[in-house]
């Protein structure tokens, strides 16, 4: 039993429905970890103070790697010892975090023991996060972790550990083999990821269609996004059983009831309006389609992706500092996804060849492409303009040319210019 | 603030055994170091990258970044590592008596 500090404001948290962290910390503590005792200590102050009680940064780490554990102090270690350090590990995670039970045990056993029992299952970017060690134990957590196979993730001016959606694991709709692409890229930057060397922190994000499950397009310095060439494949049986109810829309989303009107639901709210249905069938203009996913997403049943699979890949997602939030912007249109994804990787490696020239210390790849232009970017991962690389064209006439677009160059005599127009 | 005594010197650091003060250094305090970042002997090598850091620090008051680092003393970052198995930030700016590096880490 450790010792318990008086908690009122976090035992309100204890209240109500959802699952209380309090309540699931207060229960290690009293199993007797300090670690778990203090921080709800620290944490209770925190609540009273409105403000943090961690020290600013914290550079701790194993040997060999240049991140993968964020160091972290209390700024009151006399009042809560157990948490005078606090350092956090990332632990890569298995491709869409499906594991075995025997696993989970295997790193709850070492965290138990070495560290203070607590977690994030698991971090935004997708790490399992272990939080809470001290300096001491962190050697010895990273050679029992490894014994049993297990690595850190990325942190710091690194590549981040990549993540990705469920994909063809237990979803109809992937276009691409998300898990094999997200262990793949995982294994093959594992320096990258290790060792920091960029100019800042660069993450990669694959999901399996535009639905979006892993948020690639906001939150990937590069976006991995399945999609389709060819036709979407349409069961008019299906289709039927849908306009008579039979089937309920939206794989019964919006309860078990609803019946899908397809003419308004579906033909209505279709943004490039490329469908049509006559009460018997119907029929999709494809080439008109831009693949938003809304009438497979309602009809699961009787509609499905096309066959002739890919991906299309976007770059720069970035949060608001410093330049402000981007979503990625689309740079490949359509590139096949298959084993060992040579393709897709020549492409990468430009593209970090570039930002790693040309970007300032702390500049995200995204902010690069806005600072050098779009036209920058595509020379140096030799691409051709595509209109579907923007939304729309400039309004504005501020056009650069290259010299040699232009008849005669850029080399002019004013003399030459005098003799036809005086002063 | 917590301080260590190496071979009778006495240095202010910080928990992740930053100098805090660039002004005291001396080499003394690389041996420090040396010891609790897994290196047995300070080479020619760990000198040229040390003797480079501090000469960016002085100059342009940051640390470099690893790109104009490998650049300008030559050895990729691999090599570095070898050098300073902590790496650049935790294990050679520190050796150097450099800023704690900051920023999301």
């Amino acid at each position: 039993m450790a010792k318990m500090h008086p908690t009122p404001m976090l035992d309100e948290l204890e209240k109500g429905p959802w699952p209380s962290f309090v309540t699931d910390i207060k229960r290690l503590a009293e199993a007797g970890k300090d670690a778990c005792a203090d921080l709800l200590g620290q944490l209770e102050l925190s609540y009273k103070d409105k403000e943090g009680h961690w020290k600013h940064g914290g550079i701790v780490g194993v040997l060999g790697y240049g991140g993968g554990v964020i160091g972290r102090y209390s700024d009151v270690p006399d009042l809560f010892p157990g948490v005078e350090h606090f350092h956090t590990l990332r632990v890569n995670q298995p491709a869409s975090k499906f594991y075995k039970t025997e696993r989970l045990r295997e790193v709850m056993d070492i965290w138990e023991r070495r560290g203070s029992g607590m977690l994030n299952m698991h971090g935004s970017t997708g790490d399992m996060v272990l939080l809470g060690a001290f300096t001491e134990e962190l050697e010895p957590i990273f050679a029992e972790l490894t014994a049993k196979g297990w690595d850190l993730g990325g942190s710091g001016s690194a590549l981040r550990t990549p993540a990705c959606c469920v994909g063809k694991a237990r979803c109809e709709w992937a276009c691409i083999d998300t898990q094999d692409i997200c262990y793949d890229l995982t294994m093959e930057f594992q320096d990258e990821m290790h060792r920091p060397a960029w100019p800042y922190k660069f993450k990669f994000k694959v999901d399996g269609c535009p639905n979006g499950c892993v948020a690639s397009i906001a939150r990937s310095d590069c976006s991995i996004i399945g999609t389709w060439k060819d036709d979407i494949r349409i069961d008019q049986e299906a289709v039927a059983a849908y306009a008579a109810g039979e089937i309920c829309a939206n794989g019964g989303a919006h309860g078990p009831d609803t019946k899908l009107d397809i003419q308004a639901d579906v033909c209505d709210l279709c943004p490039t309006r490329c469908m049509s249905y006559d009460g018997k069938k119907l029929y999709i203009d494809n080439k008109e389609c831009t693949r938003c996913m809304h009438c497979i997403n309602l009809m699961p049943q009787a509609l499905r992706p096309g066959t002739e699979t890919g991906a299309s890949i976007l770059v720069g997602a970035k949060a608001p500092i410093l330049e402000g939030a981007q979503m990625s912007s689309l740079i490949i249109p359509f590139i096949p996804m298959e084993a060992p994804y040579e393709e897709f990787k020549d492409f990468v490696e430009k593209m970090w060849d570039w930002w790693d020239e040309n970007g300032k210390n702390r500049e995200r790849i995204g902010e690069l492409i806005q600072r050098k232009g779009l036209q920058e970017f595509l020379k140096a991962v030799e691409l051709e303009p595509d209109p579907r690389m923007v939304k729309e064209p400039r309004y504005n006439p501020y056009i650069f040319y290259q010299e040699d677009e232009v008849p005669g160059g850029f080399e002019r005599d004013i003399k030459e210019y005098r003799k036809r127009h005086a002063r | 603030m917590p301080t260590v005594t190496y071979k009778g010197k006495t240095y202010e650091v910080d928990e992740d055994g930053f100098l805090q003060d660039p002004e005291v250094w001396d080499e003394n305090f690389a041996h420090y170091v040396k010891d609790s970042e897994g290196i047995s002997e300070l080479t020619d090598e760990h000198w040229k990258v040390i003797n480079y850091l501090q000469d960016y620090y002085k100059k342009n008051g940051i640390a470099p970044m690893v790109r104009i680092m490998t650049k300008v003393t030559g050895f990729k970052l691999k090599k570095i590592y070898e050098l300073f198995p902590s790496g650049p930030g935790k294990g050679a700016c520190k050796m150097a008596g450099l800023a704690k590096p900051t920023g999301c880490v």
